[in-house]
C-alpha cells in the first residue's frame, strides 16, 4: 500500500517533468501518450488504495521531516483513510477521463504539450493535496493547485480574458489563502502542532473563542477555493480555460478541496457552533445566489460555472448543519456528474467550433447524440431527478438540514433544487432542441465528437447513474455512511436518524421540486419559445441585475481595485518620490544652501584670514584667564 | 643679570609689530619681512628662556636654529611668489591674491 | 605578536576571501587586451572560490553554534585591532549565497558590458572579497574596513558601467550608506573605547571580547541606533529605501544581482551579528518601533511595486517588501523568526539575484525595461517565459519553493509575537501575488506587441547555465530546507537563548496596545 501511495502523486508528477522539458522539441503531438498512461496507473492504483480502505486498511506514513525550526517541526506525510479514499476516487476519475477526452479535444493546439504537463502538474498537486496528512503539507498543495488552475485557466493567455482571468482566479484565492495561512498559524501557536493526528487529539481543549477564530480562518480559504460567496468571483471568468480543464478542475476536483477541507478538519468545527452556522449561512446564501445567476446565463459554461458554485453551497450547507458524511456524498456525486456535464458542453463546443453562447445553438440533438444523451443524464442528475446520484446525494443534505432544525435552511435549498433544475434543462433546451440559430454553414459542419471525446462522457455517465443506488441506499445509512462513519464520529450530532417516513416524505418534496423545475424550462422553452424574451422585459431590472451577476465584480472594481490603485500611485509619487526622497534632496540643499550662506567668509584674502585667527586666538586666551579652562 | 622680563619685553613689541606688519601691510614684501620679525620675536623668546631654565642648556638655541633654516625656506618662498606675481600682475599688493575665494 | 591560532590547520577563510583580488590583480596586470583570457580567468576564480566556500560548507561543524575556522593575527597592536575571522552558521550561509551569486554573473555578463571590460570584471571580484571578508570579520575594526571596501567598486559598478542617470544613481547609494557608515564608525569607535578594562589598555575592536562588555542603557541605546541605522540603509528599511531603486535602475545587470542578492543582506546580517548582541537591552526595548517599520516596508513596498512602470523598479520595490520579513523575523526574537529572516535572505539573494539576471537578458534583446512596451513575450520566447514564471512564482512566496519558507516561518515567528501585526504584515502576501501576477501577466501574457520579436532568439545555453543552478536551489530550499535550516540552527538557537532575559525585561509599548503575546 505505502508503494501504491507514493506512486499515486509520483508518476504525475514524473510525467510532467518528462512532458514539461521534451515536449516542446521532441514529444509535440506525442505528448499525451506519458501523461495519459501515468494518470491511468495512478487511476488503477487509487481504486486499489480504495480497495484496500474498504477492507478497513489505513495508513499514516511520515515520508521526511520537511521544516524543524524549534518547536515547530512539520512533516512531508502521507494520511490515507476513508475520506482520502473517497477523494482519490473522484480525483483519479474524473482525473483519468479528462485525461482521455483531453487527448481529442486538445488535438491540434499549439499548446498541447503545455497543456497535459500542467494537467499533469495538477494531478500531482491534488493528489498530494487529499493524501497530506498535516495542515501546511495541505496549504502547500492547496496553492500548489492554485498555481495549476492558474496555468491553466491563463492556457490561451494571448487572449486577454484568459489571461485576466487566470490572475483573477490566483488573487482572489490569494485572499482567501491569507486567511487561511492565519488560521494554520493560529492552530500552532495554540496546539503546537499541524499534523492532523495532533490538532484533533488535542481540538477539545481549544476554548470557544479560539474554536471559532480559527475554524473562521480556515474557512475563509475554503470559501476562496471553493468559490462561495463573497469570493466567487473566480470561477464564472475561469471558464475562459479549455473546456477539459473546466471539468477537472473547476468542477470535479479543485474546488472541492475547500470542501474537503472543512471536512476534514470536522473536529475543529465540531468545537465551534458559530463557525458551523457562518459555514451553513454562507453555503447555503451562496446555492441560492449562484443558482438565480445561472437562470438567465446565456454562456453554456457560465450557467454550469454558476451551477458549480451553487452545488458547492450544497455542500458547505451539509458541513454547516452537520451532514458531514451528505456533504462529502454531495461531492462525489457532484464531482462525477459536473464533470461529465463540462466534458459534454466542450463537446458541443468542440462541434460548434467554439462557439459558446447558448442563443446561437439549437437543434444540436439530431447531430450529436451520444452528447446530448449523456448531457440529459448529466442534468437529470443535476436537477435531482429520482434514481440517479444527483437525487441521492442533495437529498441527503436536504434531509439532513431538516433533520437537524434548519428548517429555514431547508426551504431556502428547496428553492434552490428548483432553480436548479429550471436552468438544467434551460441549457438542454436552448442547446440540443428547437431549431437551429447558429450560422447554416457551422451547423452543418457540426458533428458528433471523435471516440476518445465520446467514450469518456460514456463512461462518466455510468457512475452518475447508478452511484447513488450503489452508495446512497438506504438513505442515512448507505455505504457511503457506513464508510465515512469512523472519520466524523467526533463531530456528528448525538442521535442517529434511520430511514423513515419523514425521510421519504422530504425525499418525495424534494423530487418533486426538481421536476417541477424541468417541466417549467420545458414549458417556457420548448413548448412557448416567445415566453422567455416576454418575461425577460416584464422583469427587466431584475433580469439585467440577474444578467449582470448581481454586478458583483463592478462593485470589487469600485470600491476595492480602483481605489487601492489609486492609492499605490499617491503612495509611489507623492510619499516616495515627494516627502522621502524630498527630504533626502531637501537634505542636500541645506548643506547646499549653508554653503551660499558662508560664501563670502572666504574671501581669499589672507590678510583676513590671518586677522580672524588672531582674533579667534585672542578670545581663547581672555577664556582661559578669566574662567581658567 | 638682565631680568627675563625684558627680553620678554622686547620679543612681545617685536612680535605685535610683525603681526599688525603681516595683517596690515600690502606689498608683498612688507608682509615677508614682518613674517621675519615675528619668527625673531620668537627667537629671542626661545633664547632667553633657555639662559634661565636650569638643567637643560642648549635646548632653545637649537631650536631657534631650526627656526632660521626654516625662515631662510620661507624666505625664499616668499619672494618666489612675490616675483611670480609681479611677472604676472606687475603689481606687489597681496590683495590681488583672492584666487582661492569661495 | 601572536601566532595563529587557528582550528583548521589551513586558513580557508583568507584563501576564500582573497582569493578574487588575487584573480582580479592577475587579470588587470597580464591580461589587458585579451578579453576571452581575462574573461575565463574571471570565471575560473569565481568558481574556485564558489568550491572553496562549498568545501567549507561541508567541513562546517552543524553542531555546533560556536564560529569555525577561526584565524586570528594580530594587526595594529596599539589600537586593539587584530585580523580575526570565523564564521558561524548565519555567516555560511551568506557566503554560499555570496559566491554563488558572484559565479553565475559572469557567465551573465560575458556579452552585457561593450567598455572597459576587465576593470568591469576586475571590480566584481574585488567587490566579492569585500563581502566575503565582511561575512567573515569577528574584529570589528576589520569589519568595518571590508564593509567600506565593498562600497568602491560597487560605486563604479553603477557609476561607470550604469544608465543614462548613473551619476545620480551611484552618488545617491554612495551618499547613502556612507551616511550611515559614518555614524556606524564613530559607535564603534566609542564602544572600543568604553569597552577598554582601564584607561590604559588598548581599544578593544575584537567581537569575542566585546560581548563580554557591559555598556550602560543610554550608551547602548545610542550605539544602538547609530549601527541600526546604517544596517537599516542597507537593508533597506522604510523610509531609507530610495537609493535602492535609483541604484538598481541605473546599474548594470550584475550590479543589480550583486546589490540584491547580497549587499542587502549585509543588513540583515549586520543587525544579527552586531546590534543584537552587543546591545541586547537597547534591541530588545527597540523591538516594537522596529516591527512597525518592518510592516510599513512590508507593505508600502508591496503597494508601491503594483504601480511600477519598469521592471527593475518593481523588483527593486518588492525587495523593501521582502526585507521587510527579515527585519520583521529577527525581531520577533523567537527561533522561529529567526530562521525564517535567515531564511528569507537567503532565498531572496537566489529570487532577486534570478529576477535581475531575466530582467537583464530581456533588456538585452528588447533594449527597454518598460513594462507597457512589452506584452506577449511568452510566445517569442518560451523558455524565458518559464524561468520568469518559475522565479516570480517563488517570489511571491509559492509553497515548495524557496520564498515560501522563510516568509511563512517569519510570519510565524511574528504571529507568536503580536498577532495584529503578523495579520497586517500577512496581507503583504496578497499583494505580492498582485504585483507579480499582473506584472507578468503585462509581460508575457496577451498579444505579442511586436513581430519582429519572433526573430530574436530565446535564452541560450549559457544564460539558461546561469540561471538553473538558482532555479535548483530554490527547488531545494524549498522543499528540503533541513540541508540550509540544520546549517543554522545552532547559531540561531544561540542568538535567541541569549536575547531571551531582556526581551523578556522589555515588554515594549506594543504588548501593552494589543496584550495578545502568544507563548514561544
Amino acid at each position: 500500500m505505502k508503494a501504491a501511495v507514493l506512486l499515486i502523486p509520483l508518476l504525475p508528477l514524473l510525467s510532467f517533468a518528462f512532458t514539461g522539458l521534451l515536449g516542446r522539441r521532441y514529444l509535440k503531438e506525442r505528448s499525451h501518450y506519458v501523461s495519459v498512461a501515468a494518470v491511468g496507473i495512478s487511476w488503477l492504483l487509487s481504486m486499489y488504495v480504495l480497495v484496500e480502505v474498504e477492507r478497513g486498511q489505513t495508513l499514516s506514513w511520515q515520508l521526511y521531516s520537511w521544516i524543524a525550526v524549534g518547536r515547530f517541526s512539520v512533516d512531508i506525510g502521507f494520511l490515507v483513510d476513508q475520506l482520502t479514499a473517497v477523494m482519490l476516487l473522484v480525483v483519479s476519475t474524473v482525473g483519468f477521463m479528462v485525461h482521455v477526452y483531453s487527448i481529442g479535444y486538445m488535438h491540434g493546439d499549439k499548446g498541447y504539450y503545455r497543456f497535459f504537463a500542467y494537467i499533469n502538474l495538477f494531478m500531482f498537486s491534488m493528489f498530494m493535496l487529499v493524501l497530506a496528512n498535516n495542515f501546511l503539507l495541505l496549504y502547500v498543495f492547496w496553492e500548489a493547485v492554485g498555481l495549476c488552475s492558474y496555468l491553466l485557466i491563463a492556457f490561451w493567455f494571448p487572449k486577454r480574458s484568459a489571461a485576466n482571468a487566470g490572475m483573477k482566479a490566483f488573487l482572489v484565492n490569494r485572499v482567501g489563502d491569507f486567511g487561511f495561512s492565519l488560521g494554520i498559524m493560529l492552530i500552532f501557536i495554540t496546539l503546537g502542532t499541524l499534523s492532523y493526528s495532533g490538532v484533533f487529539a488535542s481540538a477539545s481543549t481549544l476554548s470557544g473563542g479560539m474554536a471559532t477564530a480559527i475554524c473562521l480562518l480556515l474557512f475563509t480559504g475554503a470559501v476562496g477555493k471553493s468559490a462561495q460567496f463573497p469570493l466567487h468571483v473566480w470561477l464564472p471568468d475561469a471558464m475562459e480555460g479549455p473546456t477539459p480543464v473546466s471539468s477537472l478542475i473547476h468542477a470535479a476536483t479543485m474546488v472541492n478541496a475547500g470542501v474537503y477541507m472543512v471536512a476534514r478538519s470536522n473536529p475543529l468545527f465540531a468545537q465551534s457552533h458559530t463557525a458551523m452556522m457562518v459555514v451553513a449561512i454562507i453555503g447555503t446564501f451562496t446555492a441560492i445566489f449562484a443558482a438565480t445567476i445561472a437562470m438567465v446565463q446565456n454562456d453554456i459554461k457560465k450557467v454550469l460555472a454558476y451551477s458549480t458554485i451553487s452545488q458547492l453551497g450544497y455542500m458547505f450547507l451539509a458541513l454547516g448543519v452537520g451532514a458531514w458524511t451528505a456533504a462529502i456524498f454531495h461531492l462525489l456525486a457532484h464531482g462525477f456528474f459536473k464533470g461529465l456535464l463540462f466534458l459534454c458542453s466542450g463537446s458541443v463546443i468542440h462541434a460548434l467550433g467554439g462557439e459558446q453562447d447558448m442563443r446561437k445553438m439549437g437543434g444540436l440533438k439530431r447531430k450529436t447524440k451520444i452528447t446530448y444523451w449523456t448531457f440529459v443524464i448529466g442534468a437529470l442528475a443535476l436537477s435531482g431527478f429520482p434514481g440517479l446520484s444527483g437525487f441521492f446525494s442533495k437529498d441527503a443534505v436536504l434531509t439532513g438540514a431538516f433533520a437537524e432544525g434548519y428548517w429555514y435552511f431547508w426551504i431556502v435549498a428547496l428553492i434552490t433544487v428548483l432553480l436548479t433544475a429550471f436552468y438544467s434543462f434551460r441549457l438542454i433546451f436552448m442547446t440540443f432542441h428547437g431549431e437551429p440559430r447558429t450560422d447554416p454553414k457551422v451547423f452543418a459542419h457540426a458533428h458528433e465528437s471523435p471516440r476518445v471525446m465520446t467514450v469518456p462522457l460514456i463512461l462518466l455517465a455510468i457512475p452518475t447513474v447508478i452511484g447513488g443506488l450503489m452508495l446512497g441506499i438506504p438513505p442515512e445509512n448507505g455505504h457511503i455512511d457506513r464508510l465515512l462513519h469512523h472519520i466524523f464520529e467526533a463531530a456528528i450530532p448525538a442521535g442517529e436518524h434511520v430511514f423513515g417516513p419523514l425521510t421519504l416524505s422530504l425525499m418525495i418534496i424534494s423530487a418533486l421540486v426538481g421536476i417541477a423545475g424541468i417541466l417549467l424550462a420545458w414549458h417556457l422553452y420548448e413548448r412557448c419559445p416567445w415566453l422567455p424574451n416576454a418575461a425577460c422585459k416584464r422583469a427587466g431590472r431584475l433580469y439585467t441585475l440577474l444578467l449582470n451577476k448581481y454586478y458583483i465584480d463592478e462593485i470589487y472594481a469600485a470600491v476595492i481595485i480602483n481605489p487601492l490603485r489609486g492609492f499605490c500611485g499617491w503612495l509611489w509619487r507623492f510619499v516616495d518620490a515627494g516627502v522621502i526622497d524630498g527630504a533626502v534632496n531637501g537634505a542636500g540643499w541645506l548643506a547646499m544652501g549653508a554653503g551660499r550662506l558662508l560664501r563670502p567668509i572666504q574671501s581669499g584674502k589672507v590678510q583676513g584670514y590671518l586677522f580672524s585667527m588672531f582674533l579667534g586666538l585672542l578670545a581663547l586666551m581672555v577664556a582661559y584667564l578669566l574662567f581658567n579652562i | 643679570m638682565t631680568p627675563l622680563q625684558h627680553y620678554l619685553a622686547l620679543s612681545v613689541a617685536l612680535f605685535a609689530i610683525g603681526a599688525w606688519g603681516v595683517m596690515a601691510r600690502r606689498s608683498i614684501i612688507v608682509v615677508v619681512m614682518s613674517l621675519e620679525l615675528m619668527l625673531n620675536a620668537a627667537n629671542i623668546a626661545l633664547v632667553a628662556f633657555s639662559n634661565y631654565s636650569p638643567g637643560t642648556p642648549g635646548r632653545g638655541e637649537v631650536f631657534v636654529f631650526f627656526v632660521l633654516a626654516v625662515a631662510a625656506a620661507e624666505v625664499a618662498i616668499g619672494l618666489a611668489i612675490g616675483i611670480a606675481m609681479y611677472r604676472l600682475r606687475e603689481r606687489l599688493d597681496v590683495d590681488e591674491l583672492d584666487e582661492l575665494k569661495g | 605578536m601572536h601566532s595563529f591560532q587557528q582550528q583548521a590547520g589551513f586558513p580557508i577563510l583568507t584563501v576564500m576571501t582573497f582569493l578574487p583580488t588575487l584573480g582580479a590583480l592577475v587579470m588587470l596586470a597580464l591580461m589587458r587586451g585579451r578579453p576571452q583570457l581575462y574573461k575565463s580567468t574571471a570565471l575560473v576564480t569565481a568558481g574556485a572560490t564558489f568550491f572553496l566556500s562549498l568545501a567549507m560548507v561541508l567541513k562546517f561543524d552543524q553542531s555546533s553554534a560556536d564560529f569555525q575556522f577561526i584565524e586570528k593575527v594580530s594587526w595594529i597592536e596599539r589600537l586593539g585591532a587584530s585580523y580575526h575571522m570565523g564564521v558561524d552558521g548565519i555567516s555560511v550561509l551568506l557566503i554560499l549565497l555570496t559566491t554563488l551569486l558572484s559565479l553565475v554573473i559572469v557567465p551573465a555578463s560575458w556579452n552585457y558590458i561593450k567598455d572597459r571590460e576587465l576593470t568591469f570584471f576586475a571590480s566584481f571580484l574585488f567587490l566579492e572579497t569585500g563581502m566575503l571578508g565582511t561575512f567573515c570579520a569577528r574584529d570589528l575594526l576589520l569589519f568595518y574596513v571590508f564593509w567600506e571596501i565593498m562600497l568602491i567598486p560597487m560605486y563604479f559598478i553603477i557609476g561607470v558601467w550604469g544608465g543614462p542617470r548613473r551619476i545620480y544613481a551611484a552618488l545617491k547609494f554612495f551618499l547613502f550608506t556612507m551616511a550611515g557608515s559614518v555614524l556606524m564608525l564613530v559607535a564603534i569607535v566609542g564602544i572600543a573605547y568604553l569597552a577598554r578594562p582601564d584607561r590604559y589598555a588598548a581599544p578593544v575592536f575584537d567581537l569575542d571580547q566585546l560581548q563580554k562588555a557591559v555598556f550602560s542603557f543610554p550608551v547602548q541605546v545610542a550605539a544602538f541606533l547609530a549601527f541600526f541605522i546604517a544596517f537599516a540603509i542597507k537593508v533597506p528599511m522604510w523610509p531609507v529605501h530610495t537609493w535602492l531603486p535609483d541604484a538598481h535602475v541605473e546599474a548594470p545587470t550584475a550590479g543589480s544581482v550583486i546589490l540584491a542578492g547580497v549587499l542587502l543582506k549585509m543588513g540583515g546580517y549586520g543587525i544579527i551579528r552586531f546590534c543584537i548582541p552587543l546591545f541586547p537591552d537597547a534591541a530588545a526595548a527597540a523591538v516594537p518601533y522596529i516591527l512597525i517599520l518592518s510592516i510599513i516596508a512590508i507593505i508600502y513596498g508591496a503597494m508601491v511595486s503594483l504601480v511600477q512602470k519598469d521592471l527593475k523598479k518593481l523588483v527593486a520595490y518588492s525587495s523593501v517588501s521582502h526585507m521587510g520579513f527579515v527585519t520583521g523575523g529577527i525581531f520577533a526574537f523567537n527561533v522561529i523568526g529567526l530562521s525564517g529572516a535567515v531564511l528569507v535572505m537567503f532565498s531572496h539573494g537566489l529570487l532577486t539575484g534570478a529576477l535581475f539576471l531575466l530582467v537583464g537578458f530581456m533588456y538585452e534583446r528588447l533594449h527597454t525595461r518598460e513594462i507597457s512596451l512589452m506584452g506577449g513575450l511568452a510566445s517569442p520566447f518560451p523558455v524565458l517565459a518559464a524561468f520568469l514564471l518559475f522565479f516570480t512564482l517563488a517570489s511571491l512566496g509559492l509553497p515548495g519553493l524557496s520564498g515560501f519558507i522563510g516568509e511563512f516561518l517569519s510570519l510565524l515567528g511574528l504571529f507568536s509575537y503580536n498577532k495584529a501585526m503578523a495579520v497586517v504584515a500577512a496581507s503583504g502576501i496578497i499583494l505580492a501575488a498582485a504585483y507579480l501576477l499582473w506584472m507578468y501577466l503585462r509581460v508575457m501574457f496577451t498579444g505579442t506587441r511586436d513581430e519582429e520579436w519572433f526573430k530574436l532568439s530565446d535564452l541560450n545555453l549559457r544564460e539558461i547555465a546561469s540561471l538553473a543552478p538558482l532555479a535548483v536551489l530554490a527547488v531545494w530550499v524549498g522543499v528540503y530546507p533541513s540541508t540550509f535550516l540544520n546549517i543554522i540552527n545552532p547559531s540561531v538557537n544561540k542568538l535567541v537563548t541569549q536575547m531571551a532575559p531582556y526581551v523578556a525585561q522589555h515588554g515594549g509599548l506594543l504588548t501593552h496596545l494589543f496584550a495578545s503575546r502568544g507563548g514561544l
